[in-house]
């Protein structure tokens, strides 16, 4: 054949056409998809309708209203409810992500017993015939106030039952883990007197001094937080962050002063002496100055001069001036105490120093001020039942008035004088410091019953394991808590039937009683916690079914508030990081990684920073100017008086030089391999420091050394 | 080029003075797309986070550290002009990533790709994630996963959708109702919604009743010293990641900070006080 140019270029022509139009293009690609995803398994998640149901959030203190997305009754999504009066449709990464806390790995799907070390299911009966047992051995030796139990907080229906349940079995030794609505409740009973709480009206005050209140990191009602500090630039409200080192909340403040660790109460008493040696406090507010005031302005003046303060405090005498000035002529000022999330170890001297700089001020009740609100009363439990053995245990003065004083007793004493303990959303054996001196403590305890969703570090080391309920599979009434100016109570219904085998809290505890029987039972008549819960929340009950929350202080708080200033005009001892090392270890709370109760999600972990956790190992943030001879990312050994641990260095200029920063909460040792085994519990290397005047651990630090590993 | 004017042009402002870092946003995307989880996460690499937020510094030494957060999705690129030839589109040998005239979405299909990941490779933002692993959740968990987003298989490369399973429930709610209008709040992402800063907001560019157009304020003309720039904001304020490239994002960030503004591009020492008051945003110091 010829091949002239005509032909070949027709040859060309046809070929570029015939491989345009060719499949076999396609059907590669086509291949190369089916080939390169070659799954072993496709979940196609089922379709149906769609809805939307309300419910409350009790994950932390927050209480956030939010909204379930379901497909045919199968919850898929969280989401903010709006309106709602704490949040507002805002919503945080731990809420959103509480559908994996509802599969979670590490949920316990049935009641279990410790059996040679390891742990056994069992069923319903037969758990709570044995609590009742063991705990029925104490009544009958006429020992009930050998019984201790310990709560994550003291608020709400459930927290109800169990005092209700000690005082009906005759024990005083009912202990909260402390946590900022704890320390602000014993603040105000120091300044005010019992029965009050403090709420803060940041949303809005025009000037915000903030004593390392992590506004943005967790503090108090997180997302209301949030959401506050959001609208805070357009109010033109002034945020001056104090604490060690640039937290969110300070990189986002109008001023940031670093401030030596543990030093805040100081600088704050050196405040008032400001306020009170320029008479800059409000004359009108001071009428209501009760007890020591006299006495109070002499000391600060004395104790607190403006150069020593300096020295202390590390921040010039010039700024303590300048900050002080500028908030007592601020229009509506507030002053936060409660570093970080405000919970853990904090102390009493602080709290009190830093509200009365809101007392001076005189901004307390009035809008953009601080609020003295009577303590929540919505709840009206029947008076417990006590027969003679009751009575007589209820009159015994308590073992301890904190978890770490209870945990300092039972170390001292050769047989512990706990013999049972009743553990109710709390990981006391992880949250609070040196935790392996509390699990000590508590293997000394002959019979130990942990009531919780997971198997956590606590629940390892108890006998018996009641499982209970997530917030999303149960009925439950949600006070708001911690610092917001409004109290709001929200009702959690139940989203999705027990994905386990387990029960609400509330009806764990009317079962508890009725397996003991007697009056015990009789205290208990409920047919079932959600009776109990419409009894005693009588008073609001209908409306909070109706609209899913009630706003119980809207206004302000009503008549006058006396202030008592003994307590500070003794001048109570700082409490110092304990040791003699170079360095101050400090704990920073980091929102992705909530401290205590629940351990994070496997989502919360996944968006932890690879300059805090890298595979399993655990960074701590160093200013570079004092890292000597470490190197960024490299190896390095710290150690404190409490232990030492390896580390990665990480340089930090945002915090002092010779402040060694480590995030707080992770370190779990839980059966979740997405959130086990990842870095190092700080709370291992700091031992606690009891503040004599409140009786809690108020280390919040400790010093420590870093070498090159 | 849109020539058709209803179209829509779907885009974000993320105001990084208000972002507190603490990535809720993250989380609500990936609870509401199915991003699977990892034992070990902390392998930033290979970390499937289709809303990604960095950690920007100032680099100054102790006491005048700053710090923000920068939130991330997928830039949703316009490409050069704005034509739609966004860099993923153009390099995708398999069609499974294209531009949505009508909305300004790039997509991302996954029976169609194969792992390729010559989009990852074009895309200036690491906006785009290969699954390398087959994805496993823990026995049960599987029961919350979304029918509204298939959930991806291992060899294809995923990315942020600015939540379309949202846009077509929105898209089908405004037909049913007889309208051919989305209303504003009737189509919002997941992580807008979650925010609880209100650091985001979302809406359609081309709209100018819509917040986003309202904040940016799209200059229509291409830029005169770029023509590849299109859609520049006229908010000093307002900057875009590498706006010089002229791969035209639709997601705009906002600062009141220079220092931060400075970082959405790698500028040479002293030309970003040559280009500040032509490229991205005017100083306000």
């Amino acid at each position: 054949m010829k091949v002239d140019r005509r032909s070949f270029l027709g040859l060309g022509i046809g070929a570029v056409a015939g491989i345009a139009i060719s499949p076999v293009g396609a059907k590669l690609t086509d291949d190369f998809s089916i080939w390169t995803q070659n799954w072993p398994w496709t979940p196609v998640p089922p379709d149906g309708e769609v809805s939307y149901d309300r419910t409350v959030c009790h994950l932390c203190p927050g209480a956030c209203g939010i909204s379930v997305r379901k497909i045919d009754g199968r919850p898929v999504k969280i989401e903010g409810l709006d309106p709602y009066p704490v949040n507002n449709g805002g919503v945080c990464l731990h809420g959103i992500a509480g559908l994996q806390y509802l599969y979670d790995p590490s949920r316990v799907k049935s009641p279990m017993k410790k059996v040679n070390n390891r742990f056994v299911p069992i069923s319903w009966d037969e758990a709570l015939t044995m609590v009742a047992d063991r705990l029925g051995e104490l009544r009958n030796d006429q020992k009930p106030d050998t019984l201790a139990c310990i709560t994550g907080s003291d608020q709400g229906s459930v927290p109800g039952l169990f005092k209700h349940f000690m005082a009906a079995f005759g024990s005083p030794n009912y202990l909260t883990m402390p946590d900022l609505e704890s320390w602000l409740v014993r603040t105000a009973k120091t300044l005010h007197g019992d029965a009050y709480t403090l709420g803060f009206d940041i949303d809005h005050s025009d000037f915000i001094l903030s004593f390392g209140a992590g506004l943005i990191d967790g503090w108090g009602s997180p997302v209301a937080c949030i959401q506050t500090m959001g609208n805070r630039r357009q109010r033109q409200a002034t945020l001056v962050q104090i604490e060690p080192r640039l937290s969110n909340t300070a990189a986002s403040a109008n001023q940031w002063i670093p401030i030596n660790p543990g030093t805040e109460a100081d600088l704050a008493m050196g405040m008032c002496a400001v306020l009170l040696k320029e008479n800059l406090f409000d004359p009108v507010f001071a009428q209501g100055f009760k007890g020591g005031f006299m006495r109070f302005t002499a000391m600060v003046q004395k104790e607190y001069p403006l150069d020593k303060v300096a020295g202390v405090t590390g921040i010039s005498a010039a700024d303590i001036q300048k900050t002080a000035v500028a908030f007592a002529k601020a229009k509506m000022p507030v002053a936060l105490p409660g570093k970080g999330r405000g919970e853990g170890a904090q102390n009493l001297k602080e709290f009190a120093a830093v509200h009365t700089l809101n007392c001076l001020s005189g901004n307390v009740n009035k809008q953009g001020g601080t609020f003295v609100k009577p303590l929540p009363k919505y709840l009206n439990f029947p008076d417990p039942v006590q027969d003679a053995v009751a009575l007589k245990g209820a009159a015994a003065a308590p073992l301890a008035g904190s978890v770490q004083e209870l945990v300092t007793r039972i170390d001292k004493s050769g047989e512990s004088p706990v013999k049972a303990l009743l553990v109710y959303n709390a990981n006391p054996c992880f949250a609070l410091n040196d935790p392996s001196r509390i699990r000590a403590a508590f293997e000394k305890i002959p019979f130990k019953v942990c009531v919780t969703s997971f198997m956590d570090e606590t629940a390892m080391v108890s006998d018996v394991i009641l499982p209970v309920s997530t917030f999303l599979e149960r009925m439950e009434d949600v006070p708001s808590k911690a610092g917001l100016a409004a109290t709001v109570v929200g009702l959690s219904k139940p989203m999705i039937k027990p994905v386990f085998n387990t029960r609400s809290p509330g009806d764990v505890v009317i079962g508890m009683a009725r397996a003991l029987g007697g009056d015990m039972a009789k205290n208990f008549a409920w047919d079932s916690y959600d009776a109990c819960l419409e009894q005693v929340t009588a008073r609001i009950w209908g409306p909070l079914v109706r609209k899913g929350h009630v706003v119980l202080s809207e206004n302000l708080p009503a008549g006058s508030v006396e202030t008592d200033f003994e307590f500070l005009a003794q001048n109570p001892e700082t409490v110092k990081p304990a040791g003699d090392l170079e360095f101050t270890l400090i704990p920073i709370d980091y929102f992705r990684v909530p401290p205590t109760v629940p351990a994070p999600s496997p989502f919360a972990i996944k968006t932890v920073s690879d300059r805090i956790l890298k595979g399993t190992d655990m960074f701590v943030e160093i200013n570079p100017q004092s890292a000597k001879n470490l190197k960024d990312g490299g190896f390095a050994t710290l150690t404190t008086p409490a232990g030492s641990v390896p580390v990665r260095v990480h340089f930090n200029d945002g915090i002092m030089p010779g402040v060694i920063g480590m995030v707080k909460g992770l370190g779990h040792t839980l059966d979740n391999k997405y959130v086990s085994g990842k870095g190092v519990n700080i709370n291992a290397l700091i031992s606690p420091k009891i503040e004599p005047d409140s009786g809690m651990d108020a280390a919040f630090g400790i010093k420590a050394g870093i070498s090159k590993a | 080029m849109i020539h058709d004017k209803k179209a829509h042009k779907y885009g974000m402002v993320i105001d990084l003075d208000k972002c507190t870092g603490c990535g809720t946003c993250a989380v609500s995307c990936m609870s509401e797309n199915n991003v699977p989880f990892k034992e070990d996460e902390s392998d930033k690499k290979d970390s499937i986070t289709w809303m990604r937020v960095y950690r920007l510094t100032n680099n100054k030494p102790f006491p005048d550290t700053e710090v923000a957060f920068l939130p991330r999705p997928c830039q949703h690129c316009g490409g050069k002009g704005d034509h739609g030839h966004s860099p993923c589109v153009s390099v995708c040998p398999a069609t499974a990533t294209d531009y949505g005239y009508d909305t300004g979405i790039v997509s991302q299909i996954y029976t169609r790709c194969f792992g390729c990941r010559y989009c990852m490779a074009a895309c200036p933002y690491h906006a785009r994630y290969f699954n390398w692993w087959d994805p496993v959740w823990p026995e049960g968990m599987e029961k919350y996963l979304s029918p509204n987003v298939s959930p991806r298989m291992r060899g294809v490369v995923e990315k942020c959708s600015f939540c379309y399973h949202r846009y077509q429930l929105a898209r089908e709610k405004a037909y049913a109702s007889g309208s051919d209008e989305i209303p504003e709040a009737d189509y919002q992402t997941a992580c807008t919604t979650a925010c609880p800063a209100g650091a985001i907001v979302f809406g359609d560019l081309n709209n100018p009743s819509h917040k986003v157009h309202q904040i940016v304020k799209p200059d229509p003309h291409p830029d005169p010293l770029n023509p590849d720039v299109v859609g520049k904001s006229r908010n000093p304020k307002v900057f875009r990641l590498l706006e010089r490239l002229g791969t035209n994002p639709k997601v705009y960030y906002m600062s009141e900070r220079e220092w931060v503004r400075k970082l959405g591009d790698h500028y040479l020492d002293g030309e970003w006080d040559k280009v500040k008051n032509v490229y991205g945003s005017a100083s306000h110091e």
